[in-house]
């Protein structure tokens, strides 16, 4: 795609510019701007590897010898403060953190490309704005707010309209889950179709295809790893959430049989738990052990998308 | 909803962190001792110190066992216990300070049983809890307990409890389930009393325990009974304040001290057994010793 980005036109004369204005307002000052713009970049560096550091050295001595690993990935049985012998099986919780975000994706993956899509290509001038403008609001609502949401509004109604014994389920949590991924995949995933030159468009529009079929043949296919990538965050921001799955799943520890069972996940385990446990303690380091295992798989969902977005990238300069 | 937990467990977690860093000889009032009453320590102290800033009470968690030990060591002036003093640990406050423990009934905390308002059970027995919450019990089902599921939603019970950490959980389960057993596992966790009560006036089938204080509109307190078939008591402040066959789901909160308590410390104490901090016993859910109606 060696095309002309959209966004270069105008960013040329305006970085001509820049460092005129720049070089009179702090004439001489340059290393000590350019060194603090240094240290923001380290800082964000620092901070993460220093958060990961804290997490590693706490539970580092259940992680070599304090408790069985194997039953610790395999076990369901987790009863941590135990009268007759602490069990420390995450597998549950494991089962619940991976169901929960999975159902999200299953209904915000189609709500969030679809609503991408549409703000992209077939609304404009003010309907565009204020669409965008709602979307993001959305993701300025606090976890919190979502979470009590699920708690007090929607498990009632689940309880009415489905008769499951509990409002509080898997499937309450995936859809406020859902909700709040929802932001991230339309503005990355709009973003991503923006990209797609428009000349695409326009040839495609000549030979004779209706819209839908520059949609679902040109756009999708041009923008297919700036979509993923926005799956892909939508996939992170749901794994890592807390406060709202705490509150919206019940907190129950079990593998689920149907979307009507509440669930128990791996931040909620933490968040209800950590408080009020003994600094020091096997319960306690475990607790770390299971930060480490969500640093992990976080890791490894934006080590993803960060790829497929750099792929976007080499492809499009290629 | 679960903003007092939240800053229960903050307020703890800082004043541990100050006291850790400062050590105890420091001057002011220490108070040291149960998980079960650090939240309402917390609350005294903070009204207190408003009123008496030079008394400067400092409040710790840790448990009961804790407590004692600082007040063994002579590193706290009250210690908070919700169990009663082993008589090992009372010869050793004697042989230690010279003087032997004195014991302060300042509250008491209750836990009611609670099922949602519709729900047409009136009682129940610790015998029945048991096979509801213990490990391998074999109640699941509200039918086993002669009811329809009519205004229930469901025949399956679902069981609400607290998160594993809390005081609450551990006393719930010493106290109906006896020593030694666990919980069944799949129980609803909540992370506050408040979110028992609110969860379970939100769903017909649940059955939830908290403390008596937080009853609302939308649930149901059972009666309670030791065994099947005999005389259910309310969960009342008169049933909750008898030492014999009272209300059966309840415990002194204990404040101990070596010797009589003297200087700031007693003004501290008797400030806690006055109306006010008898008030805030009240409103954190708890029982109070006295009536300052």
């Amino acid at each position: 795609m060696s095309s002309p980005s959209p966004s270069a036109g105008p960013r040329g004369p305006a970085s001509r510019r820049f460092p005129r204005l720049l070089h009179v307002v702090v004439d001489g000052s340059e290393p000590v701007v350019e060194g603090i713009i240094r240290l923001c970049g380290w800082s964000a560096i620092l901070f993460v590897f220093a958060i990961f550091v804290f997490v590693f050295h706490e539970a580092a001595p259940v992680l070599f010898g304090g408790i069985n690993l194997a039953d610790f990935f395999s076990s369901t049985d987790w009863d941590p403060t135990s009268v007759v012998a602490p069990q420390f099986g995450i597998l549950a919780l494991l089962v619940g953190s991976l169901a929960v975000t999975g159902l999200a994706m299953l209904l915000a993956v189609p709500l969030g490309l679809g609503a991408a899509v549409f703000v992209s290509e077939f609304c404009g001038g003010k309907l565009k704005e204020t669409l965008k403008i709602l979307i993001e609001l959305l993701a300025a609502i606090p976890s919190v707010v979502w979470g009590f949401v699920g708690y007090m509004v929607m498990a009632p109604i689940i309880i009415r309209l489905s008769g499951a014994p509990i409002g509080v389920n898997l499937l309450n949590g995936g859809l406020i889950l859902a909700l709040m991924s929802v932001p991230i995949i339309v503005s990355v995933g709009e973003d991503a179709l923006k990209a797609v030159p428009d000349s695409y468009r326009e040839a495609a529009l000549s030979l004779g295809a209706s819209r839908w079929e520059v949609v679902y043949r040109v756009l999708f296919p041009a923008a297919k790893n700036g979509l993923l990538a926005a799956v892909l965050l939508g996939v992170g921001r749901a794994i890592g959430e807390t406060m709202a799955v705490l509150m919206a799943t019940g907190h129950s520890v079990r593998i689920p049989h149907s979307v009507f069972d509440p669930i128990c996940t791996l931040t909620a385990t933490i968040a209800a738990e950590l408080g009020e446990t003994p600094q020091g303690d096997t319960h306690y380091r475990v607790l770390f052990l299971i930060g480490l295992v969500l640093f992990l798989v976080t890791f490894v969902v934006n080590l993803a998308a960060d790829l497929v977005v750099k792929g976007i990238r080499s492809e499009k300069s290629g | 909803m679960s903003g007092r937990y939240w800053f229960g467990v903050v307020a703890g977690g800082v004043c541990t962190v100050a006291l850790a860093g400062c050590g105890s000889s420091t001057g002011g009032v220490q108070m040291v001792g149960s998980d079960t009453m650090v939240n309402v320590a917390q609350a005294w102290a903070e009204k207190y110190n408003a009123q008496h800033p030079e008394a400067m009470v400092q409040v710790a968690g840790g448990g009961s066992g804790v407590g004692i030990a600082k007040l063994i060591d002579g590193t706290c002036d009250l210690a908070n216990s919700s169990r009663k003093l082993e008589p090992e640990e009372i010869q050793r406050v004697e042989a230690k300070r010279g003087v032997g423990p004195i014991e302060h009934v300042v509250g008491f905390d209750a836990l009611a049983v609670y099922v949602h308002k519709d729900n047409p059970l009136d009682s129940i027995s610790l015998e029945e809890l048991a096979e509801i919450y213990g490990k391998e019990g074999k109640t699941d089902h509200w039918s086993q307990l002669g009811l329809t599921s009519g205004s229930l939603g469901s025949d399956e019970i679902s069981r609400v409890s607290r998160q594993n950490s809390s005081g609450t959980f551990a006393y719930f389960r010493e106290a109906v389930l006896g020593k030694g057993r666990d919980y069944k596992p799949g129980m609803i966790s909540c992370s506050g009393s408040k979110d028992v009560v609110d969860l379970v006036a939100k769903t017909p089938s649940a059955i939830g325990y908290s403390g008596m204080g937080y009853a609302t509109a939308g649930v149901k307190m059972l009666r309670l009974s030791v065994h099947k078939g005999e005389t259910a008591l309310a969960p009342t402040l008169a049933n909750a304040k008898k030492q014999q066959g009272g209300y059966p789901i309840t415990r002194p909160l204990l404040i101990y001290t070596a010797g009589e308590a003297t200087g700031p410390a007693k003004e501290f104490l008797d400030w806690i057994q006055g109306k006010e901090g008898q008030a805030v016993l009240l409103e954190l859910g708890y029982v109070p010793v006295r009536d300052h109606e």
